[in-house]
């Protein structure tokens, strides 16, 4: 498996990200590389092995239905590079949510 | 033209459960709060953070798949959808893709020729919300977290729909049940529940569906049926003139009221879903799916059924009084307090109803009691007063949830029935109204109306309208013999 530089294009453009041509001919070849590293699991024969969603044992970890645990709005607000008194901000976006 | 075709309609409906806290933090769900208050660092999407499933949240998903006849899966995984949104913190929805925790369920709708019809649904999912963006105001936009983490159930249905009309009942179906089980307020026009439609055309007796669209942002219950409407409508005419449907997402505008596509790049649907590594397995097994089952209130449906059957009371009446789970509760307290079951549903649906309508007020907000009413019902029916004042108590109960018969005392509203008493007031208003009581014997029956008016008059309705009559015939047939 490997990825084409088309592709890295479109993963780039889904997460907002810009590259100039030389980063993405870069990421597109350490891509690659990662992609040929992780290929070696693929010589393991894994054809009566159920998928594994989950590394760690257990199930049903829950909590009760309470209220808690809430920040003050200062506190929320504090890290954003642009707010108001109110929001977050961002650069504006137009359209439909997904 | 429009008979050769016919439409194939799947529904996915968002549900937002009434729970306390989010679905995977202990912040409030509460609707309307000062903007970013109800977060913390799960929902903000902080680096580092773990959620932690609401317990709430998978029984109140059980819940409605066994109402809805589905098939509980033991075993249930989440998943990560991503996409890169500002309202969307983290950059992914935790939601469930593979494993969901209900499949293979159905409703029944009622068509209008009274048969019913079964659609099927595919499965129901949990997820979170997304929280707000505000383009309007300012060059920036504003994003609101507070609804971030909220927790929703998806209901897929099968494309089992075939009109507009069928959508709009299986949709209606849904509202109630989530209503029914107190698991959603059911409000469309506040998002609490939303809706996208799929849609396509094909023609009568063919097997193969045609190319879909999505139509999503369909706001109200009358915006549903209409979108729909139009998309089959505009689907149906692009295939007569020749052309091919486009496999697209699209808007409904409510102030155009067309359908709008998406524009292209809104609908880079690449969701790279994985298994949610951060939340382990839901495992629902028998014992815990009886306990959460115990709690299932008798669903509308089945109701309504009841209700004719044991309180004989018109199909009619029932359909309505059971359109409501909270309506339907109330008839059946006012039923414990009087055995007029008949007029128990009249008041209901009339009086009753019509405050509630005007007033948008929520049936366990209604100022008159169950009891109360059902005692009102009684004094007209033991004679205490007549119908007619009955109609004066009523406001008086809804201004304060007094009892009728405290009422009736200190308004001096009771019914006069003594007989001795009316005969006096008959024979009085017969010596004052000579030239009508001529006109009655000369055989005009409609002046006998004119003398129980009078009477009331003179009462202030309070006259038993019963024994007033029986007295007054008696008196001008006197007359007549004469």
């Amino acid at each position: 498996m490997s990825v084409t530089r088309k592709e890295v294009e479109h993963i780039a453009e889904l997460a907002r990200l810009k590259f100039s041509e030389e980063e993405l001919d870069n990421f597109t070849e350490q891509l690659n590389q990662i992609l040929a590293y992780v290929q070696k699991l693929n010589e393991l024969d894994t054809e009566n092995v159920e998928p594994l969603s989950h590394p760690v044992e257990g199930v049903n970890a829950f909590r009760e239905d309470k209220v808690e645990g809430s920040v003050p709005r200062k506190e929320a607000l504090k890290n954003a590079p642009a707010k108001d008194d109110q929001f977050f901000k961002v650069p504006k976006v137009i359209g439909g949510e997904t | 033209m429009h008979d050769k075709y016919e439409a194939v309609i799947g529904l996915e409906v968002h549900a937002q459960l009434l729970t306390e806290s989010k679905a995977f933090c202990g912040c409030s769900t509460k609707f309307g709060n000062a903007p970013n208050t109800n977060v913390c660092p799960v929902c903000l999407g902080h680096p580092g953070v773990l959620p932690v499933l609401n317990k709430k949240v998978v029984e109140f998903t059980v819940l409605m798949g066994i109402a809805t006849n589905c098939k509980i899966n033991s075993r249930s995984i989440f998943a990560r959808k991503n996409y890169f949104y500002p309202d969307l913190p983290k950059g992914y929805q935790i939601s469930q893709y593979e494993e969901p925790i209900c499949e293979h369920g159905f409703v029944e709708i009622e068509l209008s020729d009274g048969s019913r019809k079964r659609i099927g649904i595919t499965r129901i999912h949990m997820e979170e919300d997304a929280g707000k963006s505000i383009h309007d105001i300012s060059i920036d936009t504003l994003v609101d977290v507070n609804r971030c983490g909220v927790p929703l159930i998806e209901i897929v249905s099968e494309p089992d729909m075939r009109s507009p009309e069928e959508a709009y009942l299986y949709l209606s179906k849904v509202r109630q049940i989530v209503k029914y089980l107190s698991i959603c307020d059911g409000n469309m026009e506040e998002g609490s529940l939303r809706c996208d439609a799929n849609i396509s055309v094909r023609l009568k007796g063919a097997e193969k569906f045609g190319t879909k669209t999505e139509v999503k942002n369909m706001n109200s219950f009358r915006n549903v049926e209409r979108a729909i409407n139009y998309e089959v409508e505009r689907q149906i005419e692009i295939l007569e003139d020749g052309g091919q449907i486009t496999q697209q997402t699209l808007l409904w505008n409510a102030d155009l009221n067309e359908v709008l596509p998406m524009r292209s790049k809104e609908e880079a649907h690449d969701y790279r879903y994985f298994p949610e590594p951060d939340l382990l397995p839901v495992v629902v097994d028998e014992n815990w799916k009886k306990e959460i089952a115990s709690g299932l209130p008798e669903l509308p449906d089945i109701r309504k059924k009841r209700f004719t059957e044991h309180y004989q009371i018109p199909l009619y009446d029932a359909e309505i009084i059971t359109q409501s789970k909270g309506i339907a509760d109330y008839y059946e307290k006012v039923t414990a307090v009087t055995s007029d079951y008949k007029a128990a549903s009249n008041w209901i649906m009339g009086d009753v109803l019509k405050v509630i309508n005007e007033e948008k007020i929520d049936i366990k907000d209604f100022p008159v009691s169950a009891e109360n009413l059902g005692e009102l019902i009684n004094i007209i029916n033991k004679g205490t007063i007549s119908g007619k004042i009955a109609k004066e108590v009523f406001p008086e109960m809804l201004k304060e949830n007094k009892s009728p018969v405290e009422i009736v005392k200190e308004k001096n509203l009771l019914q006069i029935s003594d007989a001795s008493e009316l005969e006096n007031l008959v024979l009085k208003v017969i010596g004052e109204h000579p030239s009508e009581v001529e006109q009655y014997l000369d055989g005009k029956e409609k002046v006998f109306g004119f003398f129980i008016g009078q009477i009331m008059r003179q009462t202030g309705g309070k006259a038993n309208p019963k024994i007033v009559n029986e007295i007054l015939r008696k008196k001008l047939g006197e007359k007549k013999i004469k």
